[in-house]
């Protein structure tokens, strides 16, 4: 009876074990006809390649499995800065798209037409180039504040030198927590007694007074490295000291939020259109104030609009970050899918582990906003 | 009847065996590569996305250069004629997978012949077309004059997945400097990276070098530091587990180094199976079965010679003549100097 129901999918298992079978048995053969040896044992032999830019300790000494972090690090970092940048742009220009200023309204329009109509290698292209051209070299470059240097060998930026860091850290996550339950006790207080709480005052309180008391009381301390200009031959400078954030991630992550925060904005702009009109006039005739109306009825509503296709631009935003090995930033794809797959010549294992960690990094991030999503979602009660 | 019945079987297995063993021979020597190249009408060669010297294209979509000329080289002696030849540019990171997965059947681009790619990668290095090392470009008005002047932070920009890469970490190791490594997946993009300032020096093999060079928007303010810090042999490779295609690549590059050590040139080579010396009648296809051990007719090598000239013509075709490297070095046969000596065609 239930036999015509799983007939199909039992077909559609072998096929895809046969297909499958049919691809790796395949490979095996070709490879075993060439010498080839298959197998992972090769991430942990030493890499003995350096890389320009790292979030870790690394250098040739280290692993291969090493050298895949660092990759898969600094595309996250670029993924991150990505999103941050592409998401704040992309609020301002969707809400801008909506403005009764028609100069404002018009500008909106032409950037997000002309960014997201020009492919992005181009663009990733002409913000580097451009960098590297319209930059200044490391002897010419005007100090920003007196510490800050952009140059066309990177952006030198002061560093803390920390004491005792980890305290610091936990003082941090600990006012993070407490402000959670200063929330949650406010949200009941409300709910009990009709009184409100000012959350965000005490929120930033905690923020302050409890690092503040790691440094006085936790023997953190930190201080300031400014970076200083240094001379390596006759007509070649650089700087030392400080943070050092290569003009290859400044234009990757440049070219990268401003295409996507093009898609970005229109979610934006579709998520504020989609709220009806009515449910505007409707909070402002029972008293509340514009900023209330935008606050408790518009966002609220136009979110569950934007946060679907805003998931599928942050996942495009961290798949294209893999096209920074065109312009020499090191991330997963350069460092490892690259050099790493040249050196071992392990062309499967590389790749597969290569395409098993996008995956993963998008499905996290899909988890995470599904997550977001249904707790915004209409609670029916 | 039932004895002879056995007996006869006995016989015909016998021969059955002989004559597979026989036509297995005729298979081995007719290889795969060989008879897919043969049908396509093609050999399938990949080469670089442009270094002046060893292959480029002009406007027109011409392949030249010296690693050009040894597939130009394997054509004429398998198809008969040297053009027949469909090129496909790769970058460093592409070239193996591409040999390896039956993109290509040479891959003849500049690529240092190493053990772990030798053996452990399904490749076969075939031969040395050019001997090379790695070496140092910088700005003439830096003052850096050798390798020992350069100072920790130094930028160095190079291509991505090249023995470049893992020798520049030897080289400043030992000198104990912190170097700043930028690698970029096309030449186009190192050069253009470092024509504009991002790095104080540009590394890779010498030549390249000296090829790329010639693309920077003012070449006179460059040059090239007189160290070497390693050794690149640079040769064609094949896959792995096609003997008789690989005896025909290595066979075609020696010919045309050896047709140079005997003076056969492109424009005397028919005059020559004349020629007293047994040695050059064996080169031109007068004497000897040679071609036939190959799997291929007598005349493969008169035709390389021909078509194609011999090692020292297409050096100096592509790079004496481009300015690229006037002075042959170590690439000089050994009865000049040099290092190029290849076993005897005999």
């Amino acid at each position: 009876m239930n036999f015509k129901k799983i007939l199909p999918q039992l077909l559609t298992l072998v096929v895809v074990i046969l297909v499958f079978g049919f691809f790796s048995y395949n490979a095996q053969v070709n490879m075993e006809n060439r010498g080839i040896t298959f197998g992972y044992g090769f991430l942990s032999q030493e890499s003995s390649f350096d890389v320009q830019f790292s979030l870790i300790e690394y250098d040739g000494s280290h692993s291969y499995f090493r050298a895949y972090l660092v990759g898969l690090l600094n595309t996250i970092l670029v993924s991150v800065i990505g999103i941050i940048f592409a998401t704040i742009i992309g609020v301002v220009v969707g809400i801008a798209r909506l403005s009764k200023n028609y100069l404002i309204e018009r500008t909106a329009a032409i950037y997000v037409e002309f960014f997201r109509n020009i492919p992005l290698l181009l663009q990733i292209f002409f913000w580097y180039f451009a960098a590297l051209r319209a930059l200044p070299l490391p002897e010419k470059a005007e100090p920003m504040f007196g510490v800050f240097f952009l140059t066309i060998k990177g952006f030198f930026i002061p560093a803390f030198i920390w004491n005792n860091l980890d305290i610091f850290i936990y003082s941090v996550i600990a006012a993070i927590i407490a402000i959670f339950f200063v929330r949650a006790y406010a949200k009941k207080k409300q709910e009990n007694q009709g009184t409100q709480t000012p959350v965000l005052l005490i929120s930033i309180g905690l923020l302050i007074i409890l690092p503040l008391l790691s440094f006085l009381l936790g023997g953190v301390d930190a201080s300031i490295e400014i970076p200083v200009i240094e001379q390596l031959s006759k007509t070649s400078f650089t700087y030392k000291g400080g943070l050092k954030l290569p003009p290859e991630l400044i234009s990757l992550a440049l070219a990268l939020s401003l295409y996507t925060a093009t898609f970005i904005a229109e979610c934006v702009r579709a998520g504020v259109q989609g709220v009806s009109k009515g449910q505007k006039e409707a909070a402002a005739s029972i008293g509340l104030t514009p900023n209330q109306v935008l606050k408790l009825v518009v966002m609220p509503q136009a979110l569950r609009i934007i946060i679907p296709p805003t998931t599928n631009q942050y996942l495009n935003l961290t798949k294209n970050s893999s096209l920074a090995a065109a312009i020499a930033y090191p991330d997963l794809v350069l460092v490892f899918a690259g050099t790493a797959l040249m050196q071992t010549g392990r062309a499967i294992e590389i790749v597969s582990i290569t395409m098993l960690t996008y995956l993963t990094l998008s499905i996290t991030i899909s988890i995470f906003m599904n997550w977001y999503n249904k707790k915004i979602a209409i609670k029916e009660k | 009847m039932f004895k002879l019945v056995k007996r006869l079987t006995s016989v015909v297995a016998m021969f059955a065996v002989l004559f597979t063993f026989t036509t297995e021979t005729m298979a081995a020597k007719k290889s795969k590569t060989l008879k897919n190249t043969q049908k396509k009408g093609f050999v399938r060669c990949g080469v670089s996305q442009g270094l002046p010297g060893f292959s480029n294209a002009d406007a027109a979509g011409n392949w030249t250069g010296v690693d050009v000329d040894v597939c130009r080289a394997v054509a004429a002696a398998v198809l008969g004629d040297s053009s027949k030849v469909k090129f496909t540019p790769l970058s460093a990171k592409e070239r193996f997978t591409a040999l390896t997965s039956n993109e290509i059947d040479i891959l003849s681009r500049n690529t240092t012949w190493t053990l772990s790619r030798d053996a452990d990668i399904g490749l076969t290095f075939v031969g040395v077309n050019f001997y090379d090392g790695q070496g140092f470009m910088v700005r003439k008005n830096s003052g850096i004059s050798s390798v020992n002047d350069f100072k920790a932070g130094v930028s160095a920009c190079t291509n991505l997945g090249t023995t470049t890469e893992l020798n520049m970490r030897d080289f400043f190791n030992s000198k104990g400097i912190k170097y700043e490594p930028v690698t970029f997946e096309k030449a186009d993009e190192v050069v253009a990276a470092y024509d504009a300032g991002r790095c104080d020096t540009y590394t890779t093999d010498k030549s390249g070098l000296a090829a790329q060079r010639i693309k920077l928007s003012n070449p006179d303010d460059h040059m090239v530091l007189p160290e070497t810090i390693s050794k690149e042999p640079l040769g064609p490779v094949v896959r792995q587990g096609d003997s008789v295609w690989e005896d025909i690549v290595r066979w075609s590059l020696n010919t045309m180094i050896e047709a140079e050590e005997y003076g056969v040139t492109s424009a005397n080579a028919d005059s020559m199976k004349t020629s007293d010396n047994p040695a050059v009648k064996r080169l031109v296809g007068a004497e000897g079965e040679l071609g036939a051990a190959l799997g291929l007719d007598n005349e493969w090598s008169l035709r390389i010679i021909k078509q194609v000239g011999n090692y020292g013509e297409s050096y100096k075709r592509n790079i004496a003549d481009t300015g690229i490297l006037p002075d042959r070095g170590p690439n000089q046969l050994w009865t000049k100097g040099g290092i190029l000596y290849v076993p005897p065609a005999r």
